[in-house]
């Protein structure tokens, strides 16, 4: 935890502990660590003056941060209309049925996180899944299988 | 890189850039936009640099990343100038080809052209194919000219002149005078002139007053702001300077979302790059006046791009909206004056300082001048970023640039507005495009999402996607929008589910009343929309859903059953194999079945039936016929593949 709070340290003195920058300063915490550990928060709390059921409020509202642990690969189901219309729904059924979880879930091997994102920017490709930064255009059951199988 | 400390500075600056290029000196420029990235532009772009290399080519050929070109469907795409060659969907193995043929035979590849569909002909400069040819580039036209990582590219096409333009010539009352008169409207959403809300800041009592750039876009299906500020920060940039000076404003901040990442790198290193040649900071090219920028990255939250919400978590507390009895141009950012507009309003500015009022209001129509970047996307066969005048049909949009709808399908209606807007029908597709036409028949211009949609989308489920998204996205401050929306989606669910019931479209419009009327900020008062013009224009189809249980357009899962045609199953078991949950029995020679208990209605056997036999079909409001007897065998058909139609 020490290596952990030095690190978040940087991040609180980056921003220069100001308290209008306290979401850029979680921003930062969940891209390094990729959830927001309970005592980071009440690290930050005291660091800048700011009540913990503030952070709290922050933390819980917005959809980049998670106060669990998330899985090792992100595989992200993009519900943008352009992929609704285009068959979205049937390939998010498909890539539950594989991961066996639903989005917001992280499997209890920690290995997947899965989730639902509002427009990637690609519609071109829609449906898409993305899994660990990768495009795939509405792979069938097999395909999406197949690109899981590699990872550890 | 010295400071430039004048007005002349920059105009040398830009002269000594151009005397060092050779406008007749190849340079392939490979789309690195997010739809191409995702076709994999990276490695094409790196083949390139090696290729090039290894052909003993450096120096001799540049190679550019650029901005987003806009026709996505056909990336990665890669122009060679100073022919304007374009190649479409180009893939690593390709490049040595292109290196060796194009840039050194200076010969054509031609499998990497245009076809035409219509006449088959083979079109290589990229402005005449027709995706383009219908446009009018004028905010977006440069993306596929620069490098947006280099300022350089910038200053060569004339960047920063504006800026100097009105530092040197114009007072800030000349600026918003001039903004005024163009009638520039804000691209964000509600159309609300630019003008006049700089001038409500600028009039406002306080010494600090804040610019904000709006790049929190979250209309699922729409991505110009980013691709503007991915592909040309700079413009955006000294369009937000122009802005400062004219309102008085030192101090801006650009709201981007963190799911953006290349458009906060892209944009970060324009500021560094615009600061060390003294286009931002103290004293901007000598003229005494003093203006910085912070990013702010978003965290994900789609009520967050509504103003006053904005400048709530710009402070660094949760994103919610506030009444606005008193405008957030007079009470913004820590209660001080504050304007805020959207990426592609502030990318307008240079241009209307450096060609005037008059050249931007010819454009467009009565009330709404310039164009409008639009995210042209669903099920239309070129998707991509569109840039239009305004007033130009939705049918020249879709037909002409988009190609018409994909698979020869009938068209149904094309949503605008994002979960603001609402759906058009075909009847209103010779509907001129602008701010006004829109809203007057129940939809909105939005940031400029337009997804069109075929036969086989249900307008139903549309309305409840939107709602669906709205409910989840709703910040639960006031009552009308948290549990209005939601009560409306639990209706809209029964419909889709079969249970909806006599009454259910007045309720729905009752409700939609409320909530439009009573919500606190812009989510809630436009979240009726997309239930409200479907059930203007499509009342037939929930009529359908709640008085016969029928999905017409065969997708609410409850309302439909597939099914095997047995005497157009060809027993090829691609569908028995491809079931996910083995609802499907038969075997070689024997008709296939689907098991109506275990199927899930995936739609995957539907998918994969070949279309020559088109045996599998979706059924919905009538009854599943009784299956064949076990052990039916198929009728084999004569000419198999070729009289077979769907």
């Amino acid at each position: 935890m020490t290596q952990e709070l030095s690190k978040i340290a940087q991040v609180v003195d980056k921003h220069e502990a100001d308290e209008s920058a306290l979401i850029q300063m979680l921003l930062d915490i969940q891209r390094e660590n990729r959830w927001l550990p309970k005592p980071a928060l009440m690290w930050i709390s005291q660091r800048i003056g700011v009540p913990i059921n503030q952070i709290y409020q922050i933390a819980t509202f917005y959809k980049a941060f998670s106060l669990i642990p998330q899985g090792r690969h992100s595989v992200s189901v993009c519900t943008g209309t352009a992929c609704h219309v285009r068959g979205a729904p049937r390939l998010l059924d498909r890539v539950m049925d594989a991961l066996n979880i639903r989005p917001g879930e992280t499997s209890p091997d920690q290995k997947f996180t899965l989730s639902t994102v509002n427009c990637l920017g690609c519609c071109a490709l829609g449906p898409v899944v993305v899994i660990d930064g990768e495009y795939h255009s509405n792979p069938p059951a097999k395909e999406f299988e197949e690109s899981i199988a590699t990872l550890d | 890189m010295a400071r430039l400390k004048s007005f002349a500075d920059l105009e040398r600056t830009k002269k000594r850039i151009l005397s060092q290029r050779d406008p007749s000196k190849p340079c392939v420029t490979i789309c690195s936009g997010t739809g191409c990235h995702a076709y994999g532009c990276e490695k094409v772009s790196q083949a390139f640099v090696d290729e090039v290399e290894r052909n003993g080519l450096q120096g001799k050929v540049d190679v550019r990343r650029t901005g987003c070109h806009g026709f996505c469907e056909r990336g990665p795409l890669v122009v060679i100038f100073p022919e304007e060659i374009c190649y479409l969907r180009v893939k690593p193995e390709d490049v040595p080809e292109i290196v060796s043929k194009t840039l050194v035979e200076k010969k054509l590849v031609e499998r990497l052209l245009y076809v035409d569909p219509v006449t088959g002909d083979r079109i290589v400069h990229e402005g005449e194919i027709p995706f383009y040819k219908h446009q009018s580039r004028i905010v977006f036209g440069n993306n596929r000219l620069i490098d947006p990582k280099s300022i350089e590219d910038y200053i060569s096409l004339g960047g920063y002149s504006a800026l100097a333009k009105a530092l040197s010539e114009m007072s800030p009352e000349d600026v918003l005078e001039t903004v005024k008169r163009a009638n520039l409207r804000g691209r964000g959403g509600g159309g609300f002139p630019a003008g006049t809300k700089w001038e409500t800041t600028r009039n406002a009592p306080g010494e600090v007053k804040y610019v904000i750039v709006n790049a929190d876009e979250g209309d699922p299906g729409a991505y110009m702001d980013r691709s503007l500020l991915e592909g040309n920060p700079h413009s955006v940039l000294e369009g937000l300077i122009i802005g400062a000076y004219a309102i008085g404003s030192h101090e801006g901040y650009v709201y981007v979302r963190q799911e953006y990442p290349l458009a906060v790198e892209n944009l970060s290193l324009a500021m560094n790059q615009a600061r060390e040649y003294g286009l931002l900071g103290a004293n901007i090219l000598g003229s005494g006046f003093d203006f910085d920028v912070k990013v702010h990255r978003g965290a994900g939250a789609f009520v967050s791009g509504e103003s006053s919400a904005l400048m709530t978590a710009l402070e660094g507390r949760v994103g919610e909206p506030r009444p606005k009895y008193v405008h957030t141009a007079v009470s913004g950012i820590r209660e001080r004056p504050s304007s805020l507009n959207n990426v592609e309003t502030w990318a307008n500015v240079p241009m209307i300082i450096n060609r005037g009022a008059d050249w931007f209001s010819a454009i467009g129509t009565e009330g709404s001048k310039g164009t409008k970047i639009f995210s042209l996307v669903g099920k239309v066969n070129n998707t991509g970023l569109v840039e239009v005048p305004m007033g130009m049909t939705l049918r020249e949009i879709i037909n002409n640039i988009g190609g018409g709808i994909r698979q020869g399908k009938k068209f149904k209606a094309v949503q605008t507005g994002g979960p603001s807007g609402g759906c058009i029908p075909e009847s209103l597709l010779d509907l001129p495009v602008d701010f006004d036409e829109l809203t007057r028949v129940g939809s909105m211009m939005g940031s400029g999402g337009m997804i069109v949609m075929d036969e086989d989308t249900c307008m139903v489920d549309v309305a409840r996607y939107f709602l669906n998204f709205l409910a989840d996205e709703s910040c639960g401050k006031c009552v009308p929008c948290r549990e209005g929306i939601r009560q409306m989606l639990n209706i809209l669910n029964r419909i889709c589910e079969g249970k909806g019931e006599p009454g259910d479209i007045e309720l729905l419009e009752e409700l939609s009343e409320v909530v439009r009327d009573a919500s606190l900020c812009a989510l809630g008062g436009t979240a009726p929309n997309p239930v409200l013009s479907t059930i203007r224009y499509f009342r037939d189809e929930y009529k359908a859903h709640i008085e016969q249980k029928r999905c017409p357009a065969g997708v609410c899962k409850e309302l439909i059953a597939y099914y095997i045609q047995p005497e157009r199953c060809q027993a090829c078991l691609i569908c028995l194999r491809e079931c996910p949950v083995g609802a499907i029995t038969g075997s070689k020679n024997l008709v296939h079945v689907i098991d109506q208990d275990k199927c899930t209605k995936c739609g995957t056997c539907f998918e994969v039936c070949p279309p020559r036999f088109g045996a599998v079909v979706k059924l919905s409001g009538e009854p599943v016929p009784a299956a064949p007897p076990p052990g039916t065998e198929v009728v084999r058909r004569k000419g198999r593949g070729k009289g077979a139609q769907k």
